[in-house]
């Protein structure tokens, strides 16, 4: 049958390339023109667990993945037993029948396809490796989509280039053996794949976009400790460093990332930290002294479940509260939570001309879900993110004699020099300070700088995007949510305005400073509002409460260490009373 | 290291210590070793004929962290425990500023210890000196990393029960490629090791030895002048043996003072080939071309 969706699923134990698999298949349906979201789970360890993978891909637009599962692969019995169930009616699991004992294959389902390939049997008859199971499944699948396995040939070369022409040759001969078994054994069509006009697309990562649009924005030292779902930032800069230009360092501990950053930000240089919930708790301390000394700073924060170690490879939304108040005593600082690929990429741009303008940190929230899983996007306009760094004094000649480090303005922003320039002697004081930077304990100067550090909030205001609303403005159900959760949400409204039930969404991408009178005028505008978001204590109700005195009494909340599925999203607006 | 005269000068400049000295006079106590301390630094700045601006000194918190407030130089004052990331970031930023984190015992063998001992195997070319007063001043006479066993403090009325820190030992350990033992009441000694840690290429590390007038009565100017001894007396003693050196930081009836160990190794900032043509600070950014980049992604 002819189909514009369909969602793919992986699924075996760590080791067996699974993730590459799922690698190849979305980015050759993304270089072929479909929209492409993938999603990866996997358990804390390296070889063995469960590990999935699950891709969608449709000829028109689309903001999420969804339960239903179209073609699984079982590279392990577990597989078909954690996951028959999500396959659709009339849809198809593909598994090594003669390598699974017959027990413990249940072949439950009468109304879905069963196709055992010997896939172990086939790489032994072909001398080469057992993992390249997972390539004889891909040629399987292309197969029963109906669709020429060309592109992936190619997408195969491109993943394979540093590993050699045999290996290469080997997948390629894998790939075509799975294509061609299901060739010769079906005789009814199975998917009929509609073909789309090819595209020059990304394929990228929430983390993948963070890191380009770092990149433009001109940071040149980026400093981390590797933590789950953060680390592939730092693999990224390290790929680059050379060729950019920029230093790429994995410190002893998240103190000494951070502090570093601030040592070098302060010096002149654009800084970036990226790390979890749990590096982030370490860095907080020296949070506020970036605030105090007014030192530029970048902070990811790419959340999983918590707390303490919790469930390092899964994902939650469970730190807002914390990025918005973290750190003994007050200040200002500016929290973002872009919530797809294209947001990560023009935020962080954002972030650092904010953090620098206004010399006071910035912290990007992602999660699991957004840092990990693939999207496929327009082409970013990288031209958008602009550089100027007109606040920053880079030549003797622009130093005025009168030049203060801690200078008390109008709109609370102190001139800043970079180090080394013969007349910008200063000292940059955690301590509470004077204008000159000298350790000051008068009432009056701690009244006044505290002040001025809080009065940058007046000029900032005007920066900073106000949460966007999507849909109709006379929705019945307005859904208030922030972060990654946008596209399961989007996805939701689509079907539930299709259904003539009227819901529209306003999505915060920044927290922190709150834009109080828009999301009042929002309030104003809603009928019924429900809060979704993936924590339990449902913090943007909190937030919004904090700040406006609303209360929103309904709420759809996953904290399940999974992000939301479109449809746990539909049957909680229609729970609503 | 030696400086170019700068074009724009134009007159010569006589570099005096009291060039170094700011509008803020220092509050130590009379008798605090800090003083020493501070006029051996501005000493050593002179005689190398660095000026105020070509210096980053990073302070940590404690008594010896307010010199923050009294020495003319770029500065940071940085938290308890933090100088040396803060000092290593910006050198990294900028290698050709001449960089010194400077602690108290507490600050840098305590809660700054995890990056003592990465900072000395990075061997990054600063200059780390050490405040040793073997108790905590500043928050009014607890105990220290450094302090004797069996020492009496507020924090330990019945005496602490581990054994001191030893910083030099530490160091050699840890990789450091230049380590010293100074003293606050051989101020003239004091200069020349500073002056040189400043001059060595590499992760330069000085424990000073000095009394807390205040709160640590049993190790005073004349407890030291007792045990002290300069290394320069001891007759072909080679400065680059290990073993040698870890012997030394050994001693404990008299502390040899001077340099113990001083080798040459490649130096962090020489293996980042981002900043071999010139500092990151320098690299334009304005307008980086993302299209080469983009590509890996489709």
């Amino acid at each position: 049958m002819k189909v514009s969706n369909i969602t793919w699923k992986i699924g075996g134990e760590a080791g067996y390339g699974i993730l590459t698999s799922g690698n190849i298949f979305s980015r050759t349906f993304s270089r072929k023109g479909y929209s492409v979201i993938d999603n990866i789970e996997y358990p804390s360890l390296i070889r063995g667990g469960h590990n999935t993978f699950t891709a969608r891909i449709n000829s028109g637009e689309i903001f999420s993945i969804n339960k239903d599962v179209n073609i699984l692969v079982a590279l392990n019995p577990e597989t078909i037993k954690l996951h028959q169930d999500e396959v659709i009616y009339g849809g198809y699991i593909i598994y090594d029948g003669p390598k699974y004992e017959q027990k413990e294959v249940n072949n439950t389902r009468k109304d879905i396809n069963y196709i055992s390939i010997p896939m172990q049997k086939i790489t032994k008859e072909m001398g080469i490796s057992e993992v390249m199971v997972n390539n004889i499944a891909l040629g399987a699948t292309v197969a029963l989509l109906n669709y020429d396995l060309e592109t992936m040939k190619t997408t195969v070369k491109h993943v394979f280039k540093k590993k050699g022409p045999i290996v290469i040759n080997n997948n390629i001969r894998a790939l075509e053996a799975g294509f061609r078994y299901v060739r010769e054994r079906s005789r009814a069509k199975a998917y009929e794949l509609e073909i789309v006009k090819p595209l020059a697309r990304l394929l990228v990562t929430g983390n993948d976009a963070v890191f380009l649009a770092a990149v433009r924005a001109g940071c040149k030292f980026y400093s981390a400790y590797p933590m789950t779902p953060s680390s592939s930032i730092l693999h990224s800069f390290a790929s680059v460093e050379n060729e950019f230009n920029i230093v790429t360092k994995h410190a002893e501990d998240e103190i000494a990332v951070i502090n570093m950053a601030i040592g070098a930000s302060f010096a002149g240089v654009r800084a970036m930290v990226a790390t979890s919930g749990g590096g982030f708790s370490l860095m907080t301390e020296s949070l506020g002294s970036a605030a105090m000394t007014e030192t530029p700073l970048v902070i990811v924060l790419s959340q999983r479940p918590a707390p303490a170690t919790g469930l390092p490879t899964w994902t939650e939304q469970g730190d807002m509260l914390f990025a918005v108040h973290a750190s003994h005593g007050e200040f200002l600082r500016i929290v973002i939570a872009p919530g797809d690929p294209e947001e990560c990429f023009y935020l962080t741009g954002k972030a650092f001309h904010l953090a620098e303008k206004y010399q006071i940190p910035v912290i990007i929230l992602l999660d699991k879900y957004l840092s990990e899983s693939h999207f496929s996007c327009e082409k970013f306009e990288f031209k958008k993110i602009k550089v100027s760094r007109e606040n920053l004094i880079k030549k003797d000649k622009k130093i005025d004699d009168d030049y203060m480090r801690y200078k008390v303005t109008e709109d609370g922003i102190s001139p800043r020099a970079v180090i080394g320039l013969e007349k910008g002697v200063s000292i940059v004081n955690s301590d509470e300070h004077d204008e000159n930077g000298f350790s000051e304990e008068d009432p009056h100067n701690r009244r006044l700088m505290t002040d001025k550090r809080f009065r940058k909030v007046n000029t900032l205001l005007d920066e900073i995007p106000p949460p966007k609303r999507y849909g109709p403005s006379d929705a019945e159900v307005t859904i208030w949510s922030w972060g990654s959760c946008k596209g399961p949400i989007l996805e939701a409204m689509n079907i539930l305005n299709q259904n003539e039930k009227k819901v529209n969404l306003i999505h915060f991408t920044f927290l922190y400073p709150f834009e109080q009178d828009l999301v009042e005028k929002y309030i104003d505008e809603s009928r019924k509002s429900v809060v979704v978001e993936n924590n339990k204590t449902s913090q943007l109700s909190k937030l919004i409460n904090m700040n406006t005195g609303y209360r929103i009494k309904n709420k759809i909340l996953k904290y399940s260490g999974r992000q939301f599925l479109p449809k746990e999203i539909i049957n909680g607006i229609e729970k609503i009373e | 290291m030696p400086m170019k005269k700068k074009e724009n000068i134009k007159e010569d400049y006589n570099l005096k210590p009291s060039d170094f000295n700011t509008s803020r006079r220092p509050t130590w106590c009379t008798g605090c070793g800090n003083y020493a301390i501070w006029n051996a630094m501005k000493k050593a700045f002179t005689r190398l004929l660095l000026h105020p601006h070509q210096i980053l000194v990073v302070y940590g918190i404690g008594c010896s962290g307010n010199g923050v407030n009294f020495l003319r130089s770029y500065s940071f004052h940085s938290l308890h425990g933090r100088t040396l990331p803060v000092a290593t970031g910006a050198k990294i930023a900028n290698h050709k500023m001449t960089v010194l984190a400077v602690s108290g015992d507490g600050d840098g063998m305590g809660i700054g210890g995890n990056h003592f001992m990465h900072s000395c195997r990075r061997n990054i070319n600063i200059t780390n000196i050490v405040h040793d007063n073997h108790v905590y001043g500043l928050t009014t006479g607890q105990t220290s990393p450094t302090s004797d066993l069996g020492f009496k403090s507020k924090s330990t009325p019945s005496g602490v029960l581990e054994t001191p820190v030893n910083p030099i030992s530490l160091a050699l350990a840890a990789g450091a490629t230049f380590v010293a033992r100074g003293f606050s009441g051989d101020i003239i000694q004091l200069g020349e090791i500073i002056r040189k840690a400043i001059k060595h290429k590499g992760f330069s590390f000085i424990d000073v030895l000095q009394p807390c007038v205040t709160f640590n009565k049993i190790d005073s100017y004349d407890y030291y002048r007792e045990k002290v001894y300069s290394i320069d007396t001891i007759k072909a003693y080679d400065r680059t043996d290990l073993g040698n050196a870890f012997q030394k930081s050994l001693e404990e009836e008299k502390l040899p003072t001077g340099i113990f160990y001083q080798v040459q190794k490649p130096v962090y900032e020489d293996g980042l080939r981002q900043i071999d043509r010139k500092p990151l600070v320098d690299h334009i950014i304005s307008d980086i071309d993302m299209n080469k980049l983009f590509n890996r992604y489709y």
